[in-house]
């Protein structure tokens, strides 16, 4: 038992607890795909009998298939747009005296605390006022405003660990801003922008609220699956959607945790000589 | 007014951030091809004259002149200067050959000629092949090294060093030390090294300016600095000193007079010295310009009796703290070890004589 540290010594409880915690997050989850396979309508135990039927109805949908391409043209849009304000805006606060620096980064902020229906409401009261028509463009609107935030958070710290003396060495030998920025600032950020590109998808591919206000007569994905779950008969279609989301959001996640490894040489060489 | 003696011109120049004087009217000129350090304690504005110099801060007030062009509002990519960063700045993303030819960018080489170039860099910074290996895998010398061939491989007029040497442990800094300075009378380029560690700035300079609070104290070689400083803020900060209080008795054909607390009468070199009778002021002395011996000098001049306080060895030399009469805190006097000599003998409590020479003596007035 001298081998490991005090420190690092193995704690039982922690790790029953541990695994309960796990579970409890995961085992609802996994009933998705189980009942997606049940040849049933019923979700219900017992399992009746395997079927892949579900899926293979699934390329007949063309509705859903609209709906899809809808969520991911609103999710590739908003994410870039909202990354972009994001770099903006990060690089502003971290990196130059800005009059009202924390107002101006609260009110950035703002949106992750006002509830989704407050925003959607008053962003239909707004649209509608101007006179513009509900459509995709405006769920994108909508999805920008909520993603901004998350692509700053993302952002600022990447911009924050990124030593200003980088940015000096580059004018230093000879860069002007524009050069500085291309060469050296964007290649440390790009992990933190890759991030962002991916949390604002995510977040807007799974939105429904403000999805929901905003909405014309193209449904997003979310919207589709809410308005199926009206019909019995589709429900296991919609658990096989659903088990098809979660596989592909687990190599999304995947994805991006091995970028930001791949990325961490940002940080590295700060810390040998602090 | 000569170009070279005058290559960096810093005219009455000022940087206030806030109410706060970073660098408070400063004048210094520094020769070409001379290795010049900016010497003083953190925040005395060493590192924020540096930052003028490289364009990254501009001044309140005053005018910097490079090589007789005026540099306001030129920013740091049109600046004949390059900077060596405290922390290197080491890209991380680019491995040690990109680094190095960084700066080449604007120059349009072709590639075989960037890479002769940068080749030629990292045989003058003595690291050559390893222009391939990534900058995670840099030991802290190497980093150093890298930054200074990123910084050179540009020719800059005038090489700025912020702490390069900082970060170093104490062996491998001595070695860095003797390199930066062989390399830099190689080269010819003028250099202004910033440090806190006045050894260093010994060690490495042609001539050191001495900050605090935003001014220069002094500018002079390393030894004129050592030997006669001109107040008693750079006697103080530079190496170690007794400071004795005195009262000046007479001031006449540049020789002062003056009693002192603790070695009775004494006569000091003061030419040109305003010191007039009455005056209280303050003798100087450095360690190592007092002796010790065991028995009374044969002159009666010049000596006192005391007994030993503390001593501390310091392997090449041993410094002996002396109580003496008329004075609260100790006499340092420092004996250089010489194999066995009478120096090591002393013990504590014993009875010893400080003896020294009139020319050894520093007179300051009061400030």
């Amino acid at each position: 038992m001298s081998d490991v540290s005090y420190i690092k010594r193995p704690n039982r409880p922690l790790h029953v607890y541990a695994l309960s915690y796990l579970a409890f997050l995961y085992i609802p989850v996994l009933f998705l795909p189980l009942f997606s396979f049940n040849d049933s309508i019923y979700i219900s135990f017992p399992l009746k009998g395997f079927t892949t039927n579900w899926y293979a109805s699934m390329a007949s949908d063309e509705p859903m298939h609209a709906a899809l391409i809808n969520s991911l043209k609103v999710g590739a849009v908003a994410s870039v747009i909202a990354t972009l304000l994001g770099i903006l805006g990060a690089k502003a606060v971290t990196r130059y005296k800005i009059f009202g620096q924390r107002t101006v980064v609260s009110t950035i902020m703002l949106p992750l605390v006002i509830p989704g229906i407050v925003m959607g409401v008053a962003l239909l009261i707004l649209l509608s006022r101007i006179g513009i028509n509900l459509s995709l463009v405006t769920i994108t609107l909508g999805h920008i405003l909520i993603c901004v935030p998350f692509s700053m958070a993302t952002l600022m710290a990447r911009f924050e660990g990124l030593d200003s003396s980088m940015e000096e060495a580059a004018a230093d030998l000879g860069d002007n801003a524009w050069w500085v920025f291309w060469r050296v600032t964007f290649p440390m950020v790009f992990p933190g922008i890759l991030a962002s590109l991916l949390l604002c998808f995510t977040i807007s591919f799974d939105e429904f609220i403000m999805a929901f206000f905003l909405s014309g007569t193209d449904p997003t994905l979310p919207i589709y699956i809410y308005s199926q779950l009206r019909f019995p008969q589709k429900l296991p279609g919609v658990l096989a959607l659903g088990a098809c989301i979660l596989v592909v959001s687990f190599f999304v996640v995947f994805f991006s945790q091995w970028l930001q490894r791949q990325g961490e040489f940002g940080a590295a060489g700060k810390g040998d000589h602090a | 007014m000569n170009g070279n003696d005058n290559y960096i011109v810093i005219d009455k120049v000022a940087k206030h951030f806030g109410p706060v004087r970073a660098v408070d009217e400063v004048d210094i000129s520094v020769r070409a091809g001379e290795f010049f350090s900016l010497l003083g304690a953190s925040g005395c504005g060493k590192t924020t004259l540096l930052r003028m110099l490289a364009g990254f801060e501009a001044p309140t007030s005053g005018e910097i002149y490079i090589d007789q062009v005026a540099t306001a509002g030129v920013p740091p990519h049109r600046r004949p200067t390059n900077m060596v960063f405290q922390n290197y700045a080491i890209f991380p993303h680019l491995n040690v050959r990109r680094n190095i030819a960084y700066g080449l960018r604007e120059e349009r080489l072709a590639k075989d000629e960037t890479r002769r170039r940068v080749d030629e860099a990292l045989e003058l910074v003595k690291l050559p092949g390893l222009g391939d290996r990534s900058a995670n895998e840099l030991s802290g010398g190497q980093r150093q090294r890298v930054a200074l061939a990123r910084a050179l491989i540009k020719r800059p007029k005038v090489l700025l060093l912020d702490e390069p040497l900082g970060a170093l442990d104490k062996k491998l800094r001595e070695e860095m030390q003797l390199e930066l300075r062989a390399l830099q009378q190689s080269l010819g380029i003028t250099f202004v090294f910033v440090t806190h560690d006045q050894e260093e700035a010994m060690t490495l300079s042609d001539r050191i300016a001495i900050m605090s609070q935003g001014k220069v104290l002094q500018i002079d070689t390393p030894s004129k600095i050592y030997n006669s400083p001109v107040n008693i803020e750079v006697a103080d900060f530079i190496g170690q000193m007794n400071f004795i209080d005195a009262e000046v008795l007479d001031n006449k054909s540049g020789r002062i007079t003056v009693n002192t607390a603790g070695l009775g009468k004494v006569t000091v070199p003061g030419k040109g010295n305003a010191a007039r009778q009455g005056d209280s002021s303050i003798v100087a002395v450095r360690p190592e310009r007092l002796f010790l011996s065991a028995k009374a000098p044969e002159k009666k001049a010049n000596c006192v009796q005391g007994t030993i306080k503390t001593t501390a060895y310091l392997g090449d030399r041993s410094h002996f703290y002396v109580d003496v009469e008329g004075r609260e805190k100790p006499v340092a006097v420092a004996a250089q070890e010489a194999g066995g000599n009478e120096a090591q003998s002393f013990e504590l409590g014993s009875k010893v004589w400080i003896s020294w020479q009139d020319e050894s003596l520093l007179h300051f007035a009061r400030d």
